[in-house]
């Protein structure tokens, strides 16, 4: 980038055509790369419709509702693993939710030093880090053997419910759940404690000026403030659990036999995938490339719905 | 304790005006209850978010930390029922294959976050384009890793693509480079947004052009954020594996074979060896975890521990680089 100093200070120069095509040439190459990633995701979409096209033509949207998964027979259906998709993901929410907004609470609202809370905020934010196959090897070896003595007393005393019915044996749904929360658990704290964070500070001076305490300033002026921002994130957790994969493969026990049980073995989408990609073929690789279909259409009903809720409601609190 | 007591009252010995009017901090009124069994509640909350992180750190640290050796990086995993052994291809494999994802992924999710901050502005196509890649930057973020790893196998694997090679590296790193092309960009873009304006209508001011003011003025400013992003994203990608487990499956070989480093052969025929680990399958220590994990083998499954534990030490390593980054340039 030299500059030419010339005699007659505001002579025009003419760009070289050298300069020219060079801008040009890079705003074309950085437009394609940018476009790349549309076209991959485009791509991922037309690829896995392909591939699964010969499942849906054989089995249709009954394959949605039918839980036999029998590659001797050549009959597929994703019920059991759908139903195990949508209840490991939304349970998992209904445990992480009060949890992660309560900690992200914790941290931003001055009930603690600023050195602790930004202690708390990093370990947090590190847990996000940790990834989720060593989460999984966790789980199998120390976090199910512990909490399986809970289990055995909840099927003990809670057993007449169907949820609870059958006896815990290791692997299963409940454990996966819980690896579930571990996981999402930062998200929501993080995206939380961002949207707490960005309430301005007027909002709480004012609800502390008419006299309200600490608590009635967060229930009624800066939650309902910071809520769209920690509804987005909310929304992002439950599309990131649905996709979860390795833990859950590790610890769900992989079975495909319905049970409305918490305690017995189930499957996801994700971990039937992991699961039996590697050793399938023929119609099977093509009915977990429907089944693929149907785990990415719903993370990206999740991930537009949650982009949708955080224009929605933002614009009610600007 | 809350703000109202200290407001008003600051010091309750004095006999202030407020102690007369009754304006008194009493924590038996409900609100000031509900105020500390709400406190109690968050807090309780904020000890079990942290608990896992502790739980897991813990573990890793202690059953990994134990069989930290150099044997460990210089041995192949052992077989079944064996002793011994380490996880040296793993730990070359997983730079590898994440540093292939990285090379294919960096280039171009910084042009697209430069597009995205720099050129999507003007007619109405500019920004229907705009539109388009940051509603596919957020969408593609959001898509399963699983998803990444199935779309690869069957673009590459399945259909032997590269050379006739099914499962390689090559097509592990394409898998990876899927999965941090959303948060390069992303980051690259947000790190641009930061730069102030003035700085790029001097550049213009003094006659650059579009190429030199970006490359020489926008780029070098934003430096710092989009490093801390393409830190994070790598580091995210190199603990992956479910993208991996059908891309660049596992090997129990070293990446390339071990006469590569002695001189008995040909330094042609080496030099064409290093391609190997690109059209074969490769190790990592992600996949590692998971297929070590459920042996029935205590062997294997400290092997599991141990890798576990450089992966964590790895990315969290990654992780407090990158935010030590943001710290040194926020000075």
């Amino acid at each position: 980038m030299t500059v030419s100093v010339n005699q007659q200070p505001f002579r025009n120069r003419r760009r070289p055509l050298s300069e020219r095509m060079l801008d040009q040439g890079f705003r074309l190459l950085v437009t394609a790369l940018a476009c790349s990633v549309g076209i991959i995701l485009l791509w991922i979409l037309r690829i896995i419709v392909k591939e699964s096209l010969p499942a849906i033509g054989e089995f249709g949207l009954s394959f949605l509702t039918k839980s036999a998964w029998d590659p001797v027979s050549n009959e597929y259906g994703a019920f059991t693993a759908i139903y195990g998709t949508l209840v490991s993901s939304l349970l998992a929410l209904a445990i992480a939710v009060p949890l992660g907004v309560g900690t992200a609470i914790f941290i931003t609202e001055n009930l603690i030093p600023r050195r602790i809370s930004s202690l708390l905020g990093l370990m947090v934010e590190l847990l996000a880090a940790i990834p989720s196959v060593v989460l999984g090897l966790w789980a199998i070896v120390v976090m199910e053997p512990a909490i399986r003595p809970i289990l055995t007393w909840l099927h003990t005393t809670l057993g007449w419910l169907p949820l609870f019915d059958t006896e815990p044996q290791g692997p299963g749904m409940a454990p996966a759940i819980l690896i579930l929360v571990v996981m999402i658990l930062p998200i929501i704290t993080a995206i939380s404690r961002d949207a707490l964070q960005q309430v301005p500070g007027e909002l709480r001076q004012a609800a502390y000026g008419i006299g309200t305490t600490r608590w009635g300033a967060i229930c009624q002026v800066i939650l309902p403030a910071a809520i769209s921002g920690i509804m987005g994130g909310v929304m992002l957790s439950l599309g990131r659990a649905m996709g979860e994969t390795m833990a859950v493969t590790m610890i769900i026990g992989n079975s495909n036999n319905f049970s409305l049980s918490l305690l017995a073995p189930g499957n996801t989408i994700a971990s039937m995938i992991a699961n039996q990609f590697g050793e399938a073929d023929g119609s099977q690789v093509s009915s977990l490339m429907y089944a693929s279909l149907v785990l990415m259409l719903l993370t990206l009903i999740v991930n537009i719905l949650a982009q949708w809720i955080v224009r929605k409601l933002s614009l009610r609190y600007q | 304790m809350t703000p109202i007591s200290e407001a008003i009252d600051p010091n309750p010995k004095a006999g202030s005006l407020f102690r007369k009017s009754g304006l008194r901090f009493r924590p038996s009124l409900p609100r000031n209850l509900w105020n500390a069994v709400m406190t109690t509640l968050v807090a309780i909350a904020a000890g079990v978010a942290v608990l896992p992180l502790v739980l897991v750190l813990a573990f890793v640290l202690i059953k990994g930390g134990q069989l930290i050796s150099l044997k460990l990086f210089t041995e192949l995993p052992p077989a079944p029922g064996m002793g011994g052994g380490g996880i040296g291809n793993a730990v070359i494999g997983t730079i590898l294959v994440t540093g292939i994802g990285a090379l294919l992924a960096v280039p171009v999710g910084i042009g697209g976050g430069i597009y995205l901050a720099e050129f999507a502005q003007g007619g109405r196509i500019a920004r229907a384009l705009k539109v388009f890649v940051r509603f596919g930057t957020n969408v593609l973020s959001g898509v399963p890793s699983i998803i990444c790893g199935v779309f690869i196998y069957a673009l590459i694997v399945k259909t032997r693509l590269l050379f006739g090679q099914s499962y390689s590296g090559i097509a592990g790193g394409m898998a990876l480079a899927v999965l941090m092309l959303p948060t390069i960009i992303k980051t690259t873009d947000e790190g641009l947004k930061l730069v102030p304006d003035e700085l790029r209508w001097g550049a213009i001011g003094v006659g650059a052009s579009k190429f030199t003011t970006v490359m020489k003025i926008t780029l070098p400013a934003a430096f710092t954020p989009i490093a801390t992003g393409v830190v994070l994203g790598i580091a995210r990608a190199a603990g992956e594996t479910a993208p991996l487990i059908f891309t660049a499956l596992f090997s129990n070989y070293w990446p390339w074979p071990e006469t590569i480093l002695s001189g008995d052969t040909a330094l042609l025929e080496r030099l064409s060896q290093l391609k190997d680990p690109l059209l074969n399958p490769v190790a990592s220590m992600s996949v590692l975890i998971f297929n070590f994990a459920s042996t029935p083998y205590p062997e294997l499954q400290s092997l599991a521990w141990a890798a576990s534990f450089i992966l964590v030490i790895m990315i969290l390593g990654a992780n407090l680089l990158a935010r030590w980054l943001g710290r040194f340039a926020a000075r």
